[in-house]
């Protein structure tokens, strides 16, 4: 039985025990992994209040700390202070684990997460990174899908018609938009050939799939921000329809938990982006210096974070039959589509020898008339998709303004 | 095995008491949505055996599949039922469905253990022999299959198949139980 | 076997998760100030108190929803491995995920047409 990385570490330091070193080997390891988000959590909720208020013209939080930096930590402590409302009539046991599902599962996600390359010795994963699971990427999916349950849990064990209809919406969206999601993460695998994230990243050494893919990141991008709920799919908190959705009962650190996990989860999903199409910690000198790495992985992770909030806070909230429409009539169907195509424009290239099969076995000018091809396939969709929007929309204007016209017309004859 | 059998006697036992428990709590509370819970809690305890048994894309199906799909469809399912949720008649014949059940139990235990009695010890490396990666478990998928390998590309296609009658089976059923519900209203 | 050990550290992490929630929680449990009363404690609403059972009749749509997504759930599960082994497959083996595909999309049309995925 091998014992390799930490647990060769902890072995050195003095545990005669191989299984007892391998238990501490995880759990020094799942703390240190588990740190990252722990840690990020506090900055990003500061973060996207600060640029919320950027957006909407006004300065955000500055009266805590200098630029009001220690606003989370003021917020923290006030949570810790806040009374606990638990309804009589609540689920009290399922209530409880509510929040507790939902902030643990987000934090689970990030055991797949490949931080920084490692050259490390034959066999082992070549990063840093909690644990390279053979079926990362389905792993990832998985877990993402328990926090669907902590929320129809929450809502159910409410005991409140508005909780539980609140709940039942949201978790009709969620459902809905982790269609298209698999399905734009089936490019990413199909490519590297893997679903470990670690390979996916290593796959993308001379070419990021985003540009190979770009209709895939962009369906990507748009169900994760469903997925976490956020505008234009904020259902989750429709303050004037549901008076607050699932997490109305909830009140102190119980809600904060939602809240955190919420936050976390969108970065967690510019992380995940970043891994699966923007080339992860790839960047100029990971391998000589891996740490760089580490902050490749960070600033597209927050660029794309970044791009979320900028999301969230310039459209307004969409209906609930508006978002399922879009997300059945397009979404879906484009996927699909999306995943036909390029698997049989891949498969025929890499039939007439135009394109690699390995992918991080070849090189740029190995990859680049397929990064060509697949970029003009991507171009001609999103043309045609953005046509046939043009001409719906301009159908429906000119409906309107008949409607209008003889609405007037009406008005007039009377 | 050597000394990791310790530690995976202890995940077998806690993953099996989660597999058993949750079992025993769908059919001893009389709340359709806790039953529902309590049946993910047993199914992911079937996903923890599943990876004990070295099939680690088996139990991200099973979570994936029955925690994220299932269990959301049975609380659907429970709340379109109107007063399901709070069963409190008992029912009747109880001891005659117990002996029903018993004798159920016992005869799909022996149908489960019969064929493999002493072809193996537990902790036996034997299970772990055969490890397929998912990139074999692909292949073989849409495989026509050789005097070599076993392919599974006809099952294969019938699954789609069946998931596509699938949808249209649910769609027709549904359909017809909106109507109904509107003819009531109506 | 080294299967077991990747696994191995998702187990200590499934155990440590809900840690990381519970510890701020309890530190809450041992601030926060608890003086519950029964009005405090209604079910919040709208104001007046709660009429009738909150667990009601929901409509069909939600169903065929979870019905259409489960579906989907099993596809997509089944696409998995093909799209892994995708580099090492000749062109038969591809076709026979491309039409496994081809035969859902059929699935989806026909919902589609049946006009089941609109919300009303």
């Amino acid at each position: 039985m091998e014992c390799v990385g930490l647990c060769d570490v902890v072995l050195n330091l003095g545990v005669r025990n191989q299984e007892l070193a391998r238990f501490l080997a995880s759990l020094i390891g799942v703390l240190l992994v588990s740190g990252v988000p722990l840690l990020t959590v506090i900055i990003l909720i500061l973060a996207e209040r600060k640029i919320a208020a950027r957006i909407q013209d006004r300065i955000g939080p500055n009266r805590v700390g200098p630029y009001g930096l220690l606003q989370t930590v003021a917020d923290l402590l006030k949570l810790l202070g806040k009374e606990d409302i638990t309804p009589t009539a609540a689920d009290r046991i399922l209530y409880n684990a509510a929040p507790i599902i939902s902030f643990g599962s987000v934090v689970l996600l990030w055991a797949v997460i490949p931080f920084m390359y490692w050259n490390t010795p034959e066999g082992a994963a070549n990063a840093v990174v909690g644990v390279n699971l053979e079926i990362g990427a389905l792993f990832f999916v998985a877990i993402a899908s328990l926090g669907t349950l902590a929320i129809m849990t929450a809502g159910w064990a409410s005991n409140n018609k508005y909780a539980l209809l609140g709940a039942f919406r949201v978790v009709a969206l969620l459902v809905s938009y982790e269609i298209p999601l698999v399905f734009a993460l089936v490019v990413p695998v199909m490519f590297a050939g893997s679903m470990s994230l670690v390979d996916i990243v290593e796959a993308q050494s001379h070419m990021w799939f985003v540009f190979m893919a770009p209709l895939a990141a962009i369906l990507f991008f748009i169900s994760s921000q469903a997925e976490t709920g956020r505008a234009p799919f904020d259902l989750i908190e429709a303050e004037s329809e549901l008076i607050a959705g699932f997490n109305i009962e909830y009140s102190g650190m119980k809600f904060g938990m939602f809240f955190a996990a919420e936050f976390l989860h969108v970065f967690t999903n510019g992380i995940l982006m970043a891994v699966l199409f923007f080339g992860g910690y790839l960047g100029f000198f990971y391998k000589a210096i891996p740490p760089l790495g580490f902050l490749w992985l960070g600033l597209k992770g927050s660029l794309i974070y970044f791009v979320f909030l900028w999301l969230r806070n310039t459209v307004p909230r969409l209906r609930i039959d508006q978002v399922m429409n879009f997300n059945w009539f397009f979404l879906v169907p484009v996927s699909i589509i999306n995943i036909m195509v390029t698997s049989l424009i891949l498969k025929v290239m890499q039939e007439m020898g135009y394109a690699p099969t390995v992918f991080a076995e070849s090189s740029l000018i190995g990859i680049l008339p397929l990064t060509i091809v697949m970029l003009l396939k991507d171009a001609i969709i999103i043309g045609f998709i953005l046509g046939r929007l043009g001409q719906e929309g301009r159908k429906a204007r000119i409906e309107a303004t008949h409607a209008e016209e003889s609405l007037a017309a009406a008005a007039a004859g009377d | 095995m050597g000394d990791a059998s310790f530690s995976l006697i202890v995940a077998f036992t806690v993953f099996g008491i989660l597999t058993l428990g949750g079992a025993l709590g769908v059919i001893l509370n009389r709340n359709l949505f806790r039953g529902t819970i309590w049946l993910m809690i047993s199914l992911f305890g079937v996903a923890g055996h599943f990876v004990l048994l070295s099939a680690p894309f088996l139990a991200a199906v099973q979570v994936l599949v029955y925690i994220g799909a299932i269990a959301i469809l049975f609380t659907f399912a429970v709340m379109l039922t109107r007063s399901l949720t709070q069963i409190t008649d008992r029912f009747t014949r109880l001891w005659w469905n117990l002996g029903g059940a018993i004798v159920l139990f016992v005869v799909l235990v022996g149908a489960v253990i019969w064929p493999v009695w002493g072809g193996f010890t537990p902790g036996d490396d034997i299970l772990f022999a055969n490890v397929m990666s998912t990139t074999d478990l692909g292949i073989a998928l849409v495989d026509r299959g050789s005097d070599l390998r076993q392919g599974f590309v006809l099952p294969f296609e019938v699954a789609s198949l069946l998931l596509t009658a699938a949808m249209i089976g649910a769609i027709v059923i549904a359909r017809e139980a909106d109507d109904e519900e509107k003819g009531k209203r109506g | 076997m080294s299967v077991l050990n990747e696994w191995a550290f998702v187990g200590v992490f499934l155990l440590l998760a809900p840690i990381f929630p519970i510890l701020p929680m309890g530190a809450a449990w041992l601030f926060r100030p608890s003086k519950p009363n029964v009005i405090k404690n209604q079910t919040y609403e709208c104001g007046v108190e709660t009429i009738g059972d909150t667990w009601v009749q929901f409509r069909v749509q939600y169903y065929i929803y979870g019905l259409v997504f489960l579906v989907f759930d099993v596809e997509m599960v089944l696409l998995f491995p093909w799209a892994v082994a995708y580099n090492q497959l000749d062109l038969f083996a591809f076709g026979a995920g491309f039409l496994f595909i081809f035969l859902l999309a059929d699935a989806l049309i026909y919902a589609w047409k049946k006009d089941v995925l609109v919300w009303k």
